[in-house]
């Protein structure tokens, strides 16, 4: 009752505030009062106002059962933790599903699957810096730059092919992440934001200046396809190659980032991220643990740059501004920090959704910061939210007892 | 000499105040030694300079691990002050909060264990066999402490006296020499703080490990340990055995006295 009440309100304030715009119209010095408009508004705000707070309270009534239920696993970790076997099967059919997509669809959207897994790689690596380790970082682009332009410059001066550039691209992207982490490891929190913000700008004027090395803001063209054994590939099949190549990249990553989570070195970031005082305290390097996050995070950005660089065939900075920071950010912070399911959703849910939804476009930002906004108030930890790893032991006393899992 | 730890003359100056004014202090192997002193006193800050967490502002520090040579720790990096054999735990307590139980414990191993990068990513059989090693290891001393039934649980999660013996639990971890332990008995109930006395003499005899704590509950104090170095304003003003200790006119004014009439 008190809801509806509150919900009458809302709408009555809503038809008083959008009268003077939705309701009054002037027609030729005369006016025209639309009143069937204000009767949407009202009925419109009413309903909303009273999803809205249906859901705010389901959202408390949640929050207050899991609290008594102590530890009550969500539906994910259910779907997670419930049948190793069957979630195996469902990771190799998806395998296979990816497997065989690029044959059934058009370049187009074998294109659009190219840049979410583009999206995935660098997710999961900024994954390792932002969710792992804690340490909050702004500028992933520059070091997708950096391998983009390393593979780019490389094959202009030196006539380097893609396979040697793959790793060199990571590597250097990676050493550059541990020169950045030197002057700001005393950084925490916003500071830390705000340097690696700055960073990933000078890196873009820097690109976008020395234009004697690197073409300035028109960029480098030209950049060959990777090749396959000689072969002349046609630009569909190119790009299909490329597809296989972004996927098997993005397994690794995959793999790599999630054996990384569950390893002694994963372990030390994520006390890190924790409590860096007793983490150091607890016998961890402190520094070492920092630069390991960095290289480690941006050395995928490196890889993911030289594919982007590769797949493209043409880039210029205007790839790599702060706003493209920002998506990897959001795609990490929406599918849920420190969770690798939770950021492949993620960059589904940024790269897919406004690819497939076109019709919309012109309200993709609205879209993109409702979606926002609902996500910080009902799942403020993410779409998937990052689960612990469970440990087995088998203590036999324990299990007579009958307690513990 | 030939203590495990060997302080002399420390002082700790924060701008303009002094927080520890050439504070003396030995720790012989074995031994239960507490410090004790009214709030404010220094107390948490000498911990802070003899892990290192703190560079003490004067005096040294030297510390002697179980097998190895007698080192000096003021000014060396945390890490590996802990690295030689000194764990500590916190007053205010420092879990690692949203991780597990048993991944507390696991983390406190990693200066006992090897395992890099490639190692993590490849996992041969070595890695695997150091894994498993950490779990057991880290499991056994859950239940050594009486923490296992709750090992998958959230640390946070945790009553507050359970908090505390797990940060116990993993600074016992890092397989020390000499165990600090800052108000370990703070917040519990009196049940709690008779299980927590038995299980520091069973730390110290059965790990031969030399444990200084820093508490408030005077019958703790009194009963478990061997010495007692009492801190007022910074500088020390009695130690000795706690005997002499409680009958020491000075301490009666300083820290006993202003207790009886609180
Ligand atoms: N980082 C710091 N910067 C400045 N002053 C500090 C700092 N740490 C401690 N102090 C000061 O040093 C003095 C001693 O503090 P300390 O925490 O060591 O006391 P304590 O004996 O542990 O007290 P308690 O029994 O309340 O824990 C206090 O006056 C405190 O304000
Ligand atoms: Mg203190």
């Amino acid at each position: 009752m008190q809801e509806l009440k509150k919900s009458v309100l809302v709408s009555l304030w809503f038809m008083f505030l959008t009268f003077p715009i939705m309701v009054v119209r002037v027609v030729e010095k005369s006016v025209v009062l639309r009143w069937e408009n204000l009767a949407w508004i009202g009925i419109g705000s009413f309903v909303l106002s009273f999803v809205w707070r249906w859901a705010l309270r389901r959202k408390e009534m949640g929050r207050a059962a899991s609290r008594e239920g102590a530890n009550n696993p969500g539906l994910m970790a259910q779907l997670a933790g419930a049948n190793p076997a069957l979630v195996r099967a469902g990771s190799a059919l998806l395998l296979v599903a990816f497997a065989v997509i690029p044959w059934l669809v058009t370049t187009y959207q074998t294109n659009i699957l190219i840049s979410f897994m583009l999206y995935v790689i660098l997710g999961l690596g900024l994954n390792v810096i932002v969710g792992i380790a804690g340490l909050l970082f702004l500028g992933h682009a520059a070091f997708y730059a950096i391998g983009a332009y390393s593979y780019a410059l490389l094959n202009q001066y030196f006539g380097l092919g893609f396979w040697v550039a793959l790793p060199v691209g990571g590597i250097v992207a990676s050493l550059a992440g541990v020169a950045l982490a030197f002057p700001v490891l005393r950084l925490r929190g916003d500071y830390l934001a705000i340097v690696t913000l700055g960073f990933g700008e000078i890196v873009r004027l820097v690109l976008e200046n020395w234009s004697s090395l690197t073409g300035g803001p028109s960029g480098v063209s030209n950049i060959p396809r990777p090749g396959l054994m000689n072969m002349e590939l046609s630009v569909a099949g190119a790009n299909i190659y490329i597809y296989y190549i972004v996927f098997v990249l993005a397994v690794i990553t995959i793999v790599a980032v999630s054996r990384l989570k569950d390893s002694r070195i994963g372990r030390a970031l994520q006390a890190l991220r924790e409590d860096e005082i007793a983490c150091e305290a607890m016998g961890i390097d402190r520094v070492g643990v920092k630069l390991m996050a960095f290289g480690l995070g941006t050395a995928w950005a490196g890889f993911a740059g030289v594919v982007f660089a590769a797949k493209t065939t043409f880039i210029n900075p205007a790839s790599f501004t702060f706003f493209e920071s920002a998506i990897i950010l959001s795609i990490v912070v929406l599918g849920g920090m420190g969770s690798n399911l939770g950021v492949i959703m993620g960059s589904a849910f940024l790269v897919l959704l406004p690819e497939y939804m076109r019709a919309f476009s012109e309200y993709r930002m609205i879209l993109f910061a409702a979606a926002m906004v609902l996500m910080m108030v009902f799942r403020p930890e993410g779409l998937i939210p990052a689960t612990g790893r469970r440990y087995e032991v088998n203590d036999p006393e324990l299990a007579a007892s009958g307690e513990g899992r | 000499m030939g203590g495990v730890l060997d302080v002399t003359a420390v002082s700790m100056n924060f701008g303009g105040l002094r927080a520890l004014n050439e504070v003396d202090m030995q720790v012989k192997s074995g031994e239960i030694v507490a410090l004790i002193g009214p709030n404010g006193a220094g107390k948490t800050t000498f911990f802070n300079c003899i892990t290192s967490i703190y560079a003490p502002t004067e005096g040294e520090v030297w510390f002697t691990p179980k097998q190895g040579a007698r080192t000096r720790v003021n000014g060396m990096k945390p890490n590996l002050v802990t690295a030689l054999g000194m764990a500590r735990t916190f007053q205010n307590i420092r879990l690692f909060k949203n991780m597990s139980v048993l991944e507390n414990v696991m983390i406190a191993r990693h200066c006992r264990t090897r395992a890099g990068i490639l190692g993590a990513l490849f996992r041969p059989a070595a890695v695997r066999k150091e894994e498993r090693e950490i779990v057991e290891r880290s499991y056994e001393l859950l239940k050594y402490i009486g923490l296992h039934r709750s090992y998958n649980e959230q640390a946070c999660n945790l009553p507050y006296g359970a908090q505390r013996r797990l940060e116990i639990a993993r600074a016992l971890a890092t397989d020390p020499t000499l165990l600090l332990l800052d108000e370990p008995a703070a917040g519990m109930n009196p049940q709690e703080t008779e299980s927590l006395k038995h299980l520091v003499q069973k730390i110290r005899d059965e790990m031969d490990i030399a444990i200084l704590l820093i508490e408030h509950d005077m019958s703790m104090v009194m009963s478990l340990s061997e010495r007692i170095y009492v801190m007022e304003y910074g500088c020390l003003i009695a130690q000795g055995t706690p005997a002499e200790v409680s009958m020491d006119p000075r301490v009666i004014k300083a820290y006993l006295g202003e207790e009886a009439h609180a």
